[in-house]
């Protein structure tokens, strides 16, 4: 293995142009390290949007509150993963939480981690579920009564005044969840923006950017798992939802858009030592990932496709067809976000002399297969979850337990 | 008279014994006293390491050195410290190459167009004072002793490899055998018992230059009281221990 490894970037060799540092050859944050941020931002946008119908009181959503909460769960399950996978000594990784360097950004990912995870997400569904799942074990018979009862953990209380205090501790969370939620992926950007030593990464915009593009993941995630979701159960998705939603997408496109060129055009017009080698690296390496790809695949295009489809007078099974197309070009612009800043930002030299290569494995723990198992895997999770916590409207259970 | 002098001056010499017997006497406990002082006082010693481009000659012998001192794997991209070739044309073109580190020295250049300025220049960790690397690293596995070296400790260090990220000078990779991240130490097994880092004790031409910071005399002490002294990227305030004379602008 090792042997493969070295023969690997001996092969590198010949691909660099200019000078690099000889121990720059190795890339050392690969397609794992693009998989976090891409689905930690997943994670904030669906919940962000769950809270649209909370805190905002944006009615339209409702159908989709339970189903982000899930999705937003169920991402941020697998969100540790591709970063356990990639480290060098995985068995180690728990002394992140047992001996913490406080100075390390890195280090506070267990305590943001386990304060979105157990505080907002798993809290606020508790919650938000706990009447239905005492109604549904009440009716039920099997297993699924059993783990129905046993996630109300005791707690049977179905009284008015029970059920008005969920409402309002599902309130009060998802009013502390906003800030975490943007606590969470401003963090991953921080992580980014903090190395000074990468002119690629340093940036106080990071951050903002990578918040402001979570959103929009989120956003276009949950309007695609909304719309498959409604054509599997031959249901007609309801149009004024996939309306606010395709209107939430434009919005937060637009500001990720203007954030993303205020970023660019600071960078060009500050022009510091770096801007050589960067405009070189935006020229030939990333110029398919970051110009067609991210920019006119993945923003200009779901951003005139929504404006056009939202604000014209298409007929709804046009409209909602374009919807579902903008928003999985969000997904591929998205990733590719991730990528140009991940892979990128270690292309080119910290000499700034020189650009270098990527080359994904294919098998091995850091390999694409790994990395597409590692997407599926959510999707497998939010299955299962639908199914244990049904997040249709017509799923929750009657006021009344039905009679005996 | 020749007598006369030899005469007087044996007295002299007579004379002198026991007042330098006295002086030794005296002074002796004193400077024991003075020893131990500096001894008790070794937490405050604090490394340093001073790079005279202009007596680098480019041999590699350094690059080997390091190589065998700390068994580090031989492929061409794990360094500790390598070492630069610049060439800077008349038009202001910049060539800079550093085939295999250097360690098997430097070919001569196969360049167009006449260079007007051509040197080596020895890489290694920067031993930061203000070191970004430490600051990352998630488990505190790397650390700066108290005198002053940033080292990694392999048995704790998890190889998420932010330090290799947040390094500015390429100084850090990643051990393939132990998957954790690596660094020049100073040979810190080496100075921890008087002994040189391994690259300045092998330098033919004594273009690195090892010692205390904080010492009044020490070798180093004196190269950056002679010369005029530059660090590499200073603005990142990093404040580096690794010091360059006559370092050119073009080098980061």
């Amino acid at each position: 293995m090792a042997g493969e490894h070295l023969e690997r970037l001996e092969t590198l060799h010949d691909q660099i142009s200019g000078f690099i540092y000889p121990n720059e050859i190795e890339l050392h944050w690969g397609l794992l390290v693009v998989l976090y941020p891409y689905i930690t931002g997943l994670v904030a946008g669906a919940f962000i949007l769950a809270s649209l119908e909370k805190v905002f009181k944006v009615k339209e959503v409702e159908p989709t509150y339970r189903l982000s909460l899930l999705t937003a769960l169920a991402f941020l399950l697998v969100a540790p993963l591709p970063l356990l996978a990639h480290l060098g000594h995985p068995e180690r990784s728990f002394e992140i939480f047992l001996t913490p360097h406080f100075k390390s950004a890195m280090a506070m990912f267990g305590f943001v981690y386990a304060w979105y995870l157990m505080l907002v997400l798993l809290l606020e569904i508790w919650f938000e579920y706990r009447a239905d799942l005492v109604r549904w074990s009440q009716r039920e018979r099997g297993p699924r009564k059993l783990l129905h009862w046993l996630i109300t953990l005791g707690s049977r209380d179905l009284s008015p005044e029970a059920v008005a205090f969920d409402q309002k501790a599902v309130h009060a969370i998802t009013l502390i969840g906003i800030p975490s939620a943007f606590l969470l992926h401003g963090y991953v950007g921080f992580i980014f923006g903090s190395v000074k030593a990468n002119p690629w990464w340093s940036s106080v915009l990071m951050p903002i950017v990578f918040l402001f593009s979570a959103i929009v993941s989120g956003i276009s995630l949950v309007l695609i798992i909304y719309y498959v979701a409604t054509l599997v159960r031959r249901e007609t998705p309801d149009m004024a939802c996939l309306d606010k939603l395709a209107s939430f997408l434009l919005y937060a496109l637009i500001v990720d858009l203007s954030l993303e060129l205020l970023d660019f055009i600071h960078r060009l017009y500050e022009s510091e030592e770096s801007i050589g080698i960067l405009s070189e690296l935006i020229v030939s390496k990333l110029f398919i990932s970051l110009t067609i790809v991210q920019i006119i695949i993945g923003t200009v295009g779901p951003l005139l496709l929504l404006t056009f489809s939202r604000f014209s007078q298409l007929p709804p099974e046009l409209k909602r067809v374009a919807y579902f197309i903008a928003a999985l070009l969000v997904q591929v612009g998205i990733f590719s976000t991730r990528w140009n800043v991940v892979i990128g930002g270690q292309l080119f030299s910290k000499s700034l002399r020189g650009l270098t290569v990527y080359k994904p494995e294919l098998a091995g723990i850091e390999g694409l297969f790994t990395s597409i198992g590692l997407m599926i895997l959510p999707f497998v999770i939010l299955y299962v979850l639908v199914k244990v916590l049904p997040p249709w409207p017509q799923a929750a259970a009657p006021t009344a337990p039905p009679p005996d | 008279m020749p007598e006369d002098r030899s005469r007087r001056e044996f007295l002299i010499s007579v004379l002198q014994f026991p007042c330098s017997a006295a002086l030794v006497a005296v002074c002796g406990p004193l400077a024991t006293a003075a020893a131990a002082t500096e001894d008790e006082a070794s937490s405050e010693r604090y490394f340093g390491m001073g790079i005279q481009v202009d007596k680098c000659i480019g041999c590699g012998r350094c690059v080997r050195a390091c190589k065998t001192e700390n068994d580090l794997p031989e492929a061409p991209f794990y360094f500790r410290t390598w070492i630069e070739r610049y060439a800077i044309h008349a038009d202001g073109r910049v060539d800079v190459d550093s085939p295999e580190g250097g360690i098997n020295g430097f070919l001569p250049r196969e360049s167009e167009g006449e260079v007007v300025r051509s040197f080596f220049v020895p890489k290694l960790c920067n031993q930061c004072d203000n070191p970004p690397c430490v600051q990352v690293c998630p488990v505190g596995a790397t650390f700066k002793t108290d005198d002053g070296v940033i080292l990694v400790d392999s048995d704790y260090c998890i190889g998420c490899r932010y330090c290799i990220q947040a390094c500015p000078y390429g100084a850090r990779f990643l051990d393939p055998r132990t998957k954790t991240a690596d660094k020049c130490t100073f040979c810190y097994h080496r100075i921890t018992q008087g002994l040189l880092p391994a690259c300045v004790e092998v330098c033919p031409t004594g273009a690195r230059v090892f010692g205390e910071l904080k010492a009044d005399a020490s070798p180093l002490r004196r190269l950056m009281r002679m010369s005029r002294l530059q660090v590499l990227k200073p603005s990142l305030n990093t404040e580096p221990k690794v010091f360059y004379t006559e370092l050119d602008g073009e080098v980061r």
